[in-house]
């Protein structure tokens, strides 16, 4: 669709797959014996291998953050608003690094690879993996790009929490984390939300307790209210009556149970697109990564504990009407850096469009964006200069 | 280098190196930047201001977005060296609550303010018998973020009511220099007060 990349885009991008022969033991004590991740990168590596930024995906993106794979793409990468020559994360300066989760759909090994062992698909047997699984599985990518330490790891959202993962798994191996719309766990209420999604798709009659490619159906009417459901905790009070009020489909009311509100038609379809791209048992692990996180529970429950093993500085950044992930737990992250004598900045961007903001141009959270990366490219030094 | 404002230059004698330090109102974090340079000072600024918020992160100072009029319930007791103020006092919604807040998570707590009994202030009102206006004080009574002006003779009530013991005070001109003429007559010819202060 682009008839001309335009000029702040990192272009045309091919995806890489890189596999892992070392198995790797997870969180869950199940052990993967081999896997591939599939990346993409933008920019390109300095001499000192200094100025790698990796990118963190949430629950439904993937490696595909920014550029165009063909001339025929509706749409660029998911995080392209700010990846790009001048953009946020500048790949000017950068070498940028994306990939798809272990558990993905995309072309990292998960529900829907084959099992070596037993040279059938996954399915729900794919291990259920925590945010410090994909972690140590992107240590591993790092070595082999022979990124010894990324200038910067930046991710919203679930993104947000393999960022701080990473910021006290791998201390010495983070320069700066950049923590976007994102929580040091969630609520019971958050966690109530991914359980009525994973219960849609549990009782979709096409589900078959995961084993759906057996019976070669999909268990679209679940995948879609569970995304149905997730669209409308992301949106915002204000951004829905903004872009729906309560304008009606056909002008008039049917008397009927068809879809007849503008917001109806628009979570059908978001539902039905979803539906068709996302495989349900990586939607069903992806759920679970979120609500497992926790990472101050290893450390007596104290967040200030658990962070002062870091050694990176950090930005965190919130929005106003973000209610999944409201400001409130953002400030329980700086708080907590704050306490343990780190490191940090903190903005709350006013938006009104609810978790979505994180991956919008929003122009304030654009500058503090950039601003901070531009800080981060600052620290590379001469010598580390593309 | 950029060379400080003079009331910065003031407070920044009173805070002792290797320190931490709070900057309630911070701005665009130029005296937590000269700290940090000069007196390996570590801190956080706090800002609401989005402008000095992308410029304190440009300046590589560590900037909290925080309303002063919320409270600092986030702040421990006696958890920071110095909390410092620069010109804000009167621009918070409790001035007295926040100098307790001040000094319950900092032991000890640099202000700054503007004197409303500086002579020209005092004159503006006497004679045109409107609220007064100066560089320092450049708004109309309608539209001021001033909300709370006080005098040092004001200040210095509250301290003794509270029990806060002043370690050292200054006032300056408005261009925020001290001169000899100043310290004759403070209260009537200093525009700017900076104190230092305790509890203990």
């Amino acid at each position: 669709m682009p008839d001309v990349i335009p000029d702040d885009s990192v272009g045309l991008v091919t995806p890489q797959l890189q596999h892992f022969d070392q198995p790797l033991t997870l969180r869950s004590g199940r052990v993967l014996p081999q896997y591939d991740l599939m990346y993409e990168t933008y920019g390109s590596l300095n001499a000192d291998k200094s100025n790698a930024v990796l990118i963190c995906h949430a629950l439904s993106g993937d490696h595909h953050a920014a550029g165009y794979h063909s001339m025929d793409d509706k749409k660029p990468g998911w995080w392209d608003t700010a990846i790009g020559p001048g953009k946020a994360i500048d790949t000017n300066h950068f070498f940028v690094v994306a990939l798809n989760n272990l558990g993905g759909c995309s072309g990292s090994t998960g529900p829907t690879s084959i099992n070596p062992e037993s040279g059938e698909v996954y399915g729900p047997d794919f291990p259920i993996m925590a945010v410090r699984d994909w972690v140590n599985s992107q240590a591993r990518l790092a070595d082999v790009l022979g990124i010894q330490q990324w200038a910067a790891v930046v991710g919203g959202s679930l993104g947000g929490m393999q960022v701080l993962r990473w910021s006290i798994q791998f201390p010495e191996r983070v320069r700066h984390a950049v923590v976007i719309a994102s929580a040091p766990k969630l609520s019971a209420q958050n966690i109530a939300f991914n359980e009525v999604a994973r219960q849609a798709i549990a009782k979709d009659p096409d589900f078959h307790d995961g084993w759906y490619h057996k019976f070669g159906t999909i268990p679209k009417s679940g995948l879609m209210q569970a995304r149905m459901l997730g669209h409308l905790t992301y949106l915002s009070d204000d951004a829905m009556r903004q872009k729906f009020g309560r304008e009606l489909k056909e002008g008039k009311l049917n008397y009927s149970f068809a879809p007849e509100f503008e917001v109806e038609s628009y979570l059908h379809y978001q539902g039905e697109k979803f539906s068709t791209r996302f495989d349900a048992n990586t939607y069903m692990l992806m759920t679970k990564a979120l609500d497992y996180f926790d990472p101050a529970a290893d450390f007596d429950n104290d967040l200030v504990k658990c962070l002062s093993r870091s050694q990176c500085d950090y930005l965190v950044v919130s929005f106003t009407t973000d209610w999944r992930f409201s400001p409130a737990r953002s400030e329980e992250i700086v708080n907590a850096l704050m306490h343990a004598d780190k490191n940090v900045s903190y903005a709350c961007i006013e938006s009104d469009n609810g978790h979505d903001a994180f991956l919008l141009p929003i122009p304030r959270y654009m500058d503090i964006f950039k601003a901070y990366m531009q800080r981060v490219a600052d620290g590379l030094g001469v010598e580390g200069k593309v | 280098m950029t060379v400080l404002r003079d009331d910065l230059a003031i407070i920044q004698q009173w805070v002792k190196p290797d320190s931490q330090v709070l900057d309630l109102g911070c701005g665009e974090g130029s005296l937590l930047s000269y700290l940090k340079r000069h007196k390996n000072v570590r801190g956080y600024g706090l800002e609401i201001n989005p402008e000095k918020i992308t410029a304190c992160i440009a300046n590589g100072v560590n900037v909290i977005e925080q309303d002063l009029d919320k409270g600092l319930s986030n702040f421990e007791d006696n958890s920071i060296d110095t909390v410092i103020m620069t010109q804000a006092l009167q621009a918070v919604q409790r001035p007295d609550l926040l100098l307790d807040e001040m000094l319950r998570i900092g032991d000890e707590a640099i202000v700054t303010f503007p004197n409303f009994g500086y002579w020209r202030t005092r004159f503006y009102l006497l004679l045109k018998g409107r609220m007064p206006m100066s560089e320092t004080l450049p708004y109309n009574w309608y539209d001021t973020p001033n909300i709370h002006m006080c005098t040092f003779r004001d200040f210095e009530m509250l301290c003794r009511e509270k029990g806060i013991r002043i370690l050292n005070k200054t006032v300056v001109d408005d261009q925020h220099k001290e001169h000899w003429t100043i310290r004759l007559w403070p209260s009537m010819l200093g525009e700017i007060a900076v104190y230092h202060i305790t509890r203990k």
